[in-house]
């Protein structure tokens, strides 16, 4: 296949370019290394801790943070709110980047389809995103929540399946505005498949939007599980996700506000830096929309 | 105008369409589909349960019953609560208003402190102001709404004992000043997302619209500063906000959903959860197809007043 020769015509000039505005960008780089000094906490923290997140020891209950060896304190039922913190991290971040991923992929498939394709397939892609996009995304949720069997893994599933339309709308209209350009044209007349086009011709020119969507994706999913894990219809004790460490939290609010404070300043960090580095990365890799 | 008005309405129909269908498939999803209630019920044989489900007509082909679906929720039918047999219409409305109240007073205010937020950014671009605003959005976007209602409550309420930790009224006291008592915690953490949005946007429809020729028609005329900002800038930066404040209601509805469960407000947020926790079916599936009209019904308005303020668009 010489043809792919030309395929790279608007060649990927941004890549040194972009690198370096995306280190200049003081706030993007804060939240990498938040996010990768999270994720290292949550993959080895629980390791070195003193305590299992498991261990229940009921003559240690509401201790307050800095209580001996619990950094943070610990739960109504003793366990240390560090050790879960972490294990908890664990799930929400893989919920999220899982999620992510998956609402990438769907988004990216419609919208490459109906961007190229257009015409009537376009029309009722489009319009399905428009009618997901209707409905507010923590209705949705919850009602498949509640009638699926909440496992993480159906979790991520449910949150992707409500959170792909905005990834859909943005590489429609990129892959719609590349679809009459010279090197698209030139590989219809080389007579190239509509497949091969689609994903390997157009497809590598529309991944800065791609990417940019994807650190705010992660974003939204992190929140999202949040929400759910919050009112009940999320990830499920004795997993802990940081979500449902708050769901008991509220009654103790004024015994033991740490429960409540401290699993929500985990995710607003996790997800400040997931919006410092999309912001970054737009930036860098010169995306315009109108979102934030 | 009217063919503005035609296209739109086709548009909104069409919208409706799709939603009543993914309602459709949600609704199949269900463990027990519409019989859920009674498959809970040891006394139910499985005969029982065939003949229902035949009186019911559910082993009909999927689409007629569709149809049939869509038919009994145009005709106002959407069906009966399994707590209290109280029609699903019925106790949506009994719960709208507290949740409109709620959404209405936080729109309100978000737009009030975001604009001038927005304002203020544009006209002091890259200024220390600028920059921590910018910041600070990203931070409110960041931030679970549950959880800056729980701090609020902790902070305003058990220490400071400023406002109610939670619900609408004190029981016994109906009197408005009551009801904004219990208004301001929820409406203001609710406005946080939001107010972070209307400034982001506003900034950059303050930004656009300085750069029009008009700003500088006027400048040449000699208007003071001040004046074209209010008159020639800000006005037609607050154009697109309009159809924002459309485009932003699922995400107000969303955030009202959590607020209303942190504050125990009586809205359908709380309704929808509780309904939930009882496997209340009819009324969650209600709530789900009545949250999407109203935010399809939004935007239409949204995009009405537009035109009707924009001649550029009803005459395109």
């Amino acid at each position: 296949m010489t043809a792919l020769a030309i395929s790279t015509a608007p060649s990927r000039w941004w890549h040194s370019r972009a690198v370096i505005r995306f280190i200049s960008h003081r706030l993007a780089l804060l939240g990498l290394a938040m996010i990768t000094l999270l994720t290292l906490a949550c993959v080895l923290g629980p390791y070195l801790l003193p305590y299992d997140s498991l261990h229940i020891d009921l003559r240690a209950r509401f201790a307050p943070p800095m209580t001996g060896n619990h950094y943070l304190g610990t739960d109504p039922l003793g366990r240390d709110l560090a050790a879960r913190l972490l294990m908890a991290g664990r799930i929400s971040l893989l919920v999220g980047f899982s999620a992510m991923l998956l609402s990438i992929v769907i988004g990216t498939l419609v919208g490459v389809v109906a961007g190229y394709r257009g015409g009537w397939i376009g029309a009722v892609l489009m319009r399905t995103v428009d009618g997901f996009l209707s409905f507010p995304s923590i209705f949705l949720v919850l009602a498949l929540a509640a009638a699926l069997r909440p496992s993480p893994i159906m979790i991520t599933v449910i949150i992707a399946v409500t959170k792909w339309m905005e990834v859909a709308r943005i590489v429609e209209a990129e892959v719609r505005s590349l679809r009459e350009r010279e090197f698209v044209q030139a590989g219809r007349m080389l007579g190239l498949s509509g497949t091969h086009i689609m994903f390997r011709e157009i497809l590598p020119n529309a991944m800065g939007p791609i990417i940019v969507a994807a650190s705010l994706t992660v974003a939204r999913a992190i929140l999202l599980e949040a929400y759910i894990s919050f009112l009940g219809f999320g990830i499920q004790p004795p997993l802990p996700s940081w979500g449902n460490m708050l769901n008991g939290a509220q009654k103790y609010l004024a015994s033991a506000p740490w429960l409540a404070i401290i699993p929500g300043a985990a995710i607003t960090i996790a997800v400040t830096s997931f919006n410092f580095i999309g912001d970054g990365l737009r930036d860098a890799l010169d995306v315009r929309d109108d979102h934030i | 105008m009217r063919g503005f008005l035609l296209n739109r309405l086709s548009q909104s129909l069409a919208l409706l369409v799709i939603v009543s269908i993914i309602g459709f498939i949600i609704l199949s999803l269900i463990p027990g589909g519409p019989l859920s209630q009674y498959a809970r019920d040891p006394s139910m044989t499985q005969q029982d349960m065939e003949r229902l489900a035949e009186q019911l007509g559910l082993n009909r082909p999927l689409w007629i019953q569709y149809f049939d679906w869509v038919w009994r929720l145009v005709q106002g039918d959407w069906g009966r609560s399994f707590r209290d047999g109280t029609s699903v219409l019925t106790v949506i409305g009994r719960h709208i208003f507290a949740t409109l109240l709620l959404m209405g007073t936080s729109t309100v205010i978000a737009i009030a402190i975001g604009t001038w937020i927005g304002i203020r950014g544009a006209t002091h671009r890259y200024s220390m102001f600028d920059y921590l605003a910018t910041i600070g959005a990203m931070v409110a976007l960041s931030i679970p709404t549950f959880w800056f209602g729980l701090v609020g409550i902790y902070v305003f309420s058990l220490q400071l004992g400023w406002v109610p930790a939670g619900n609408m009224y004190t029981i016994g006291d109906g009197s408005v000043l009551n009801y904004l008592h219990h208004l301001i915690l929820p409406s203001v953490v609710l406005s946080l997302v939001h107010v972070a949005v209307w400034s982001r946007y506003m900034r950059t429809a303050t930004l656009d619209a300085i750069s029009q020729d008009f700003v500088k028609t006027a400048r040449a005329k000699g208007l003071s500063e001040r004046r074209i900002l209010l008159k020639h800038v800000v006005g037609n930066a607050l154009l697109p906000m309009i159809t924002l404040a459309g485009v932003q209601l699922p995400s107000i509805l969303t955030g009202a959903l959590v607020t209303e469960t942190v504050f125990t407000w009586p809205g359908m947020g709380r309704l929808f959860l509780d309904s939930l926790g009882y496997s209340d079916y009819p009324v969650v599936m209600g709530l789900l197809i009545f949250s999407a009209i109203l935010v399809i019904l939004g935007n239409l308005i949204a995009d009405i007043v537009v035109a009707i303020v924009d001649p550029r668009i009803r005459l395109a």
